[in-house]
């Protein structure tokens, strides 16, 4: 650095070596910090099936938010949490869990955000129902009990938000035809991703997955109008009468159709 | 200059087995120290420090975060809560007072990993070494700035071998322990001091607050050097010794200025002149040749600065 500082004339060896030198340094300093940033953007990727600690931020922030420092996973008395080792998906040293290992068990309390000196766990969310970590989809219709119409049931009832995040629709079992089906169904807007029914299910791969909320729980096109939810909004009807279209001759029943001529009348009808 | 794998032995002689390896046995226990308040929880249920090196809470009171975790997260521009920053201005306090670098020699994971290297290098007779700029972990540290402001995420903390370390010790996460010996196999054939005098981004953060730092270490007794070069052998960073060491002819401070100094005393223990010591930044005091009297030198621009 002095060396190069030193004024001299342009042409000197030694200055023009000084500064090759630290050109060579700065620029594997440089080939470093990029390296490192493109880990970055590929860390950015969180597996399906790693879920972050109630109070999350969107997983962009998150990341830039978190320190790693652990202290969220100190706190949750369930053991749920731990920290991303290089073998475990998500970016170094986060906090995540994997539900169908330890759920989380929605502690009323939230001592883990509570925790975070960050703020990468929101500290706003204090009604631990309003947590967002995911949301939980029957990824596989073909093996859940309850759809074969079997009462299973364990899902609806391990579920912390039992009735509202999950409910059992019941529906006209077509196999046996005089059997119902009670079918789990989540509703996102209930559910917290705790990951409660993925835990519970009986079957050797959980057929309830907790999924990553952009993944499964979307919101509709702004551009789709449902008539029916439009209306509601508006409290009513959005046009003033039902327009009466023409019918187009199906007012009067249709005259028998005359039979292709050359041929029998046979008066046959299906 | 001959490679000195000899330091010690003499201030063993002169000195005696502690005065010889006082501030070393310290360094050892102290990183002990610092590591058991993060263990004795998960080992045997009493929580004394939670979380890691990367920020903490103490007891439930004392917040501690570690400012150039913090400083690449605002680089992202995200606002931390309160604790967060409480905690990294509590550690900057600290290490003004206590010095900046003495972080590296005194608290840090992983270095006793690079002391090892380096004391494995001495026996091992290993003199070989990559050229490496020390002024390389200054601009890895700008740099991972930038790049935690361009890629959204704290990006140093993606292969940090020393959280990651503190992690696996910690927190049990084996993978961890993988960057501490890569750095030990870099360190030991590859580069002297290669890591913690060149490359570490986190030592030259902390080097930046030891440019003020109250602590540190002088050489008040450099008339008496006999220049065996001993201290020179053991320092991690060894241009520091030279301005105060020998700057007796011009009146420079005999205190060593440089951020770059990790405080870890080595080189008090191992000089058998007994030529350093522990003092503050605005001691200038350097003792007569004949270690009589002390004599406040003249008033010394490079203190006031
Ligand atoms: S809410 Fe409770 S169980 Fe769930 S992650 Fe937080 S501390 Fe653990
Ligand atoms: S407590 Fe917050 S900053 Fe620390 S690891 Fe957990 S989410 Fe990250
Ligand atoms: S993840 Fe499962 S158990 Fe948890 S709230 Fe959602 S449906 Fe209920
Ligand atoms: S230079 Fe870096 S790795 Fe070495 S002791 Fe300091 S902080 Fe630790």
């Amino acid at each position: 650095m002095s060396a190069a500082n030193t004024p001299e004339k342009p042409k000197n060896p030694q200055r023009r070596k000084a500064l090759e030198e630290m050109a060579r340094f700065s620029a594997s300093a440089a080939a470093a910090c990029v390296l490192v940033g493109g880990l970055g953007q590929q860390s950015k990727a969180l597996p399906a099936q790693a879920l972050r600690p109630p109070g999350a931020l969107p997983e962009k922030d998150f990341l830039s938010a978190c320190v790693r420092c652990g202290l969220c996973v100190r706190d949750c008395p369930y053991g749920t949490l731990k920290l991303a080792d290089w073998s475990d998906g998500p970016a170094l040293g986060t906090p995540f869990f994997h539900a169908r290992n330890v759920p989380c068990e929605m502690c009323d309390t939230i001592p883990c955000v509570k925790a975070c000196p960050t703020g990468a766990l929101e500290h706003s969310l204090v009604d631990i129902a309003k947590a967002k970590m995911g949301v939980a989809v029957i990824t596989s219709r073909e093996t859940c009990l309850n759809l074969h119409g079997l009462r299973c049931d364990v899902c609806y009832r391990v579920c912390p938000v039992i009735d509202k995040a999950i409910t059992l629709e019941r529906t006209h079992n077509a196999r046996t035809d005089k059997h119902a089906i009670f079918e789990p169904v989540v509703h996102p807007d209930y559910c917290t991703g705790c990951g409660k029914c993925e835990k519970s299910c009986v079957l050797t791969q959980a057929a309830i997955k907790v999924l990553p909320r952009e993944m499964a729980a979307l919101s509709q096109d702004a551009h789709y109008k449902r008539g029916w939810v439009e209306k509601d909004k508006a409290g009513g009807a959005l046009v003033d009468a039902p327009v009466k279209l023409p019918t187009r001759g199906l007012d009067a029943p249709a005259a028998p159709a005359a039979p292709p001529s050359g041929l029998p009348n046979s008066n046959w009808r299906p | 200059m001959a490679a000195n794998l000899t330091p010690y032995i003499e201030a063993e002689e002169k000195k005696g087995f502690w005065q010889a390896h006082r501030f070393g046995i310290l360094r050892r226990l102290s990183q002990l120290f610092f590591l058991a308040l993060f263990l004795t929880g998960p080992l045997f249920g009493l929580w004394i420090a939670k979380g890691t090196i990367a920020s903490s809470m103490t007891l439930n009171v004392l917040p501690l975060t570690d400012p150039f975790v913090l400083v690449q997260s605002l680089a992202t521009r995200h606002w931390p809560e309160g604790l967060a920053l409480i905690g990294a201005g509590i550690v900057l306090v600290g290490y003004l007072l206590l010095g900046g670098r003495s972080y590296c020699a005194w608290v840090c994971p992983l270095n006793p990993v690079t002391d090892f290297a380096a004391f494995l290098r001495r026996k091992l007779g290993i003199t070989t070494s990559a050229k490496l700029r020390a002024e390389t972990r200054h601009y890895f540290a700008v740099g991972l700035v930038i790049m935690s402001a361009l890629t959204g995420m704290v990006a140093w903390e993606l292969v940090n071998p020393i959280t990651a370390l503190h992690r696996a010790l910690v927190f049990g996460t084996f993978f961890g322990l993988l960057p501490a010996l890569a750095i030990f196999l870099f360190d030991l054939f590859v580069a002297k001091h290669g890591w913690c005098g060149h490359l570490c981004p986190v030592g030259a953060a902390y080097g930046a607050i030891g440019k003020v730092a109250l602590l540190r270490v002088s050489a008040p007794a450099r008339a008496a050097c006999d220049d065996c070069m001993d201290c020179f052998a053991v320092c991690p960073e060894p241009h520091v010794i030279t301005p105060a060491l020998r700057g007796g002819k011009t009146g420079a401070s005999p205190v060593i200025l440089s951020a770059d100094c990790t405080l870890c005393g080595a080189c008090i223990d191992t000089c058998p002149e007994r030529v350093f010591a522990f003092t503050h930044r605005f001691d200038a005091r350097a003792l007569e040749p004949r270690a009589l009297a002390t004599t406040p030198l003249p008033t010394c621009e490079r203190i006031a600065s």
